[in-house]
């Protein structure tokens, strides 16, 4: 084998291994992505979070429309809590604000932080399901034994599109007290 | 043994040195080839013998020979080590013996890392198959790892990872390897558009491993840091989202199923024109059909998962992507037609297993079309119809390729033919048993049996006991293979240079076997 032909192996292997390499990192890039992919098509289910005060500048509050809002909840696997909405649905009308709650129980004996995850179906509907204010955006400590009533906040927005009569907003709660405590 | 070093750097006319550490220290790329192949058919009786365990329990249903864990990690097991194990070293193996007497070589681009790539695989399945000693047992959620199921395994999960990030490091390097070969060890006048398609089709499949196997070590290591290092990729409960696994373990699938295909493709393209005596029909468009389906390989993967949730318009996109596909397979399978199309075909065990690759493996392919309608796949999914599916293309299509390479080739590399005789009742004896066995999980599969379950509905018994017959048959008659080919090694008839009189290539003008150092002086190439 040539010096010549060596170095020029050597070459081309370097510049292969970058694409590798690159390839490595695409595969991480590949999670910002897709979370400003999901939020861009307003695909996942994934809801909006809107500034209470920005709302009246927003929306025009439109009364001849009515949405059954209906609401689910799940625990996660091995998730103890008793966890369940106070009503299982509302008549809203978009562009308004509606206040409701999910009632939690820790039925443990020992202290537990649980975090809810929220889902709209139908998916084209997420983006348009905006909340104010959301026990899921934080975790929720719970003492052994202690229930709590755990507020929602929310407004649908009144360009949802017309042929969506029924939103469903389910929340799966999960246990993350062994991460909340490192 | 000291010696054993030296024949890297000395390039006289000698053989290689005595013994054992001859095999561990070699940078030749014959001996790598032999030793990625003896690894592939070790693994193949491996992974082959989980599937025995596998169509045992569903001889009958209701639970007889294996709890349901073990059993999803025979499932789980099984896949890993076909295709990280016995399918991609197998072709490996055989890019290592044949590229550089194809394109007029003397030996790989970059012998050392051609052994490190080697010698990585036996540690990384050590780690994988050491899983079932532990405590939890092995991976049973399914050769896709899909998260949070995957993370829920016992200690064996970070060995099972790293066993993943070995194998992915070994192809890696291996494709690496072989696109410097070919890009700038090319005999004068070996014109890329005058190379053999076998080359071509590694050229493209090595290009896809380096674009994707990263992406899947990257999967898993998110796989890893979710479980031990609580980061939160795949944990809603952390804002993430498992979906996105699915995504980007597909992102890596679907190419990985095309480099378990296309350097097939490039086999039954060098023994079909050999035994049907004429060129083949289309090298130009079998190239660029090549390359259209590596590019297309890249823009279909949520085909795997469609039932997962996607708005009608992804739906339909990569429904259609991946119908687009059957464009340029057809564009191969035609060309093959063609090429046999008034030619004077004689009917050798290569050839045997290169035509029954041809139609069986189209059959595979229609079946992939159904799956590709997404409507339609909603009753398919993950049934045993898909099984059906991917075995007719993996088994009789990938397995029977490499099957067709080892009869096409080992006269060469021996210089001793293999027992015709035996080779046809081979042949015969694995088609006819492989369509008994996956031939009825099509029906099962459109009748609703899942896959990946130990148990099912007793309507579905006929059907699985007349697959498990075909199954234990077709096991049985790959040990006829291992003796063909030991029987091989060990002596027979002597082969030709040529060996078979329709062969054409530059691997055919050195002698049978070939001297451990293939073209010392670059060949001259018209």
């Amino acid at each position: 084998m040539t010096t010549g032909l060596q170095r020029r192996n050597d070459r081309s292997f370097a510049k292969i291994a970058l694409v590798a390499i690159a390839m490595f990192g695409f595969g991480y890039l590949l999670v910002p992505l897709y979370d400003v992919f999901c939020e861009i098509t307003g695909l996942n289910g994934k809801t909006g979070r809107i500034d209470e005060t920005e709302i009246a500048a927003r929306y025009q509050p439109d009364m001849s429309r009515v949405v059954t809002v209906q609401f689910i909840a799940n625990n996660n696997l091995g998730m103890p809590w008793e966890f369940g909405p106070s009503v299982e649905s509302m008549q809203v009308h978009p562009g308004k604000i509606y206040a409701t709650s999910f009632k939690a129980r820790n039925p443990t004996g020992h202290d537990m932080v649980g975090q809810a995850v929220p889902s709209v179906a139908p998916n084209k509907a997420g983006r348009y399901f905006n909340k104010t204010e959301c026990f899921c955006f934080n975790q929720q400590p719970l003492a052994a034994g202690e229930s709590k009533d755990m507020p929602l906040r929310f407004i649908v927005d009144p360009n949802l599109p017309g042929d969506v009569t029924t939103l469903t907003l389910a929340y799966t709660v999960f246990d993350v007290t062994q991460v909340a405590m490192n | 043994m000291s010696t054993a070093t030296a024949t890297h750097d000395d390039h006289h006319d000698h053989g290689p040195a005595k013994g054992l550490m001859r095999w561990v220290t070699t940078t030749n790329h014959k001996d790598i080839g032999t030793l990625y192949l003896l690894f592939a058919l070790v693994m193949f009786f491996i992974g082959g013998a989980m599937a025995m365990v596998i169509r045992a329990e569903l001889f009958q249903p209701g639970m007889q020979v294996v709890d349901p864990q073990f059993f999803n990690s025979m499932t789980t097991v099984h896949a890993l080590v076909m295709i990280f194990g016995a399918v991609m070293p197998a072709f490996t193996g055989l890019a290592n013996w044949l590229i550089p007497m194809m394109i007029g070589a003397p030996d790989m681009a970059l012998p050392r890392m051609n052994n490190f790539s080697f010698w990585i695989l036996p540690f990384a399945f050590s780690l994988l198959l050491s899983t079932f000693f532990m405590n939890g047992g092995g991976p049973a959620g399914g050769w896709t790892i899909y998260p949070p199921l995957s993370l829920q395994m016992g200690d064996g999960f970070p060995f099972m990872i790293f066993a993943i990030h070995l194998a992915g490091i070994s192809s890696i390097m291996g494709s690496i390897n072989i696109v410097v070969t070919i890009l700038n060890m090319r005999a004068p006048g070996m014109t890329l558009m005058k190379m053999p398609l076998f080359v071509w089709t590694w050229l493209i499949t090595a290009y896809l491993l380096i674009a994707t196997m990263p992406v899947l070590a990257g999967a898993v290591t998110m796989l890893l840091t979710d479980k031990f290092a609580g980061t939160s990729f795949f944990s809603a409960a952390g804002g993430g989202d498992p979906v996105m696994y699915q995504h980007i373990f597909w992102f890596f699938g679907h190419p990985e199923v095309y480099i378990l295909i296309l350097p097939a493709f490039g086999i039954v393209s060098a023994i079909v024109p050999t035994f049907a005596r004429k060129p083949l029909f289309g090298y130009s468009s079998m190239v660029y059909a090549t390359a259209s389906i590596a590019f297309l390989s890249f823009i279909v993967w949520a085909h795997h998962m469609f039932t997962v949730g996607m708005p009608v318009v992804g739906e339909l996109f990569f429904m259609y992507a991946t119908m687009m596909i059957a464009v340029p397979t057809g564009v191969k399978v035609f060309n093959w037609v063609s090429t046999m199309w008034k030619g004077s075909m004689t009917f050798e065990t290569p050839m045997l297993f290169a035509v029954g690759f041809i139609i069986m493996f189209t059959i595979g392919g229609f079946s992939g079309l159904m799956l590709a309608i997404a409507p339609a796949d909603f009753q398919y999914h993950d049934t045993y119809f898909v099984v059906a599916h991917f075995h007719y293309v993996l088994v009789t299509g990938a397995v029977y390729s490499i099957m067709a390479a080892a009869y096409y080739w080992l006269p060469k590399w021996t210089g001793n033919m293999y027992d015709e005789k035996l080779g046809q009742m081979h042949f015969w004896i694995s088609t006819v048993s492989v369509n008994v066995l996956f031939f009825p999980q099509h029906f099962l599969g459109l009748a609703g049996m899942p896959r990946r379950i130990p148990d099912y509905s007793v309507q579905f018994t006929d059907w699985n006991m007349i697959s498990s017959i075909g199954g234990f048959v077709f096991g049985v008659s790959q040990l006829m293979f291992a003796y063909v080919v030991y029987k091989t090694i060990r002596g027979g008839e002597k082969a030709t240079d040529q060996v078979w009189e329709g062969a054409h290539g530059l691997e055919w003008t050195l002698p049978s076997p070939p001297p451990y150092h293939s073209f010392t002086e670059a060949p001259e190439v018209k």
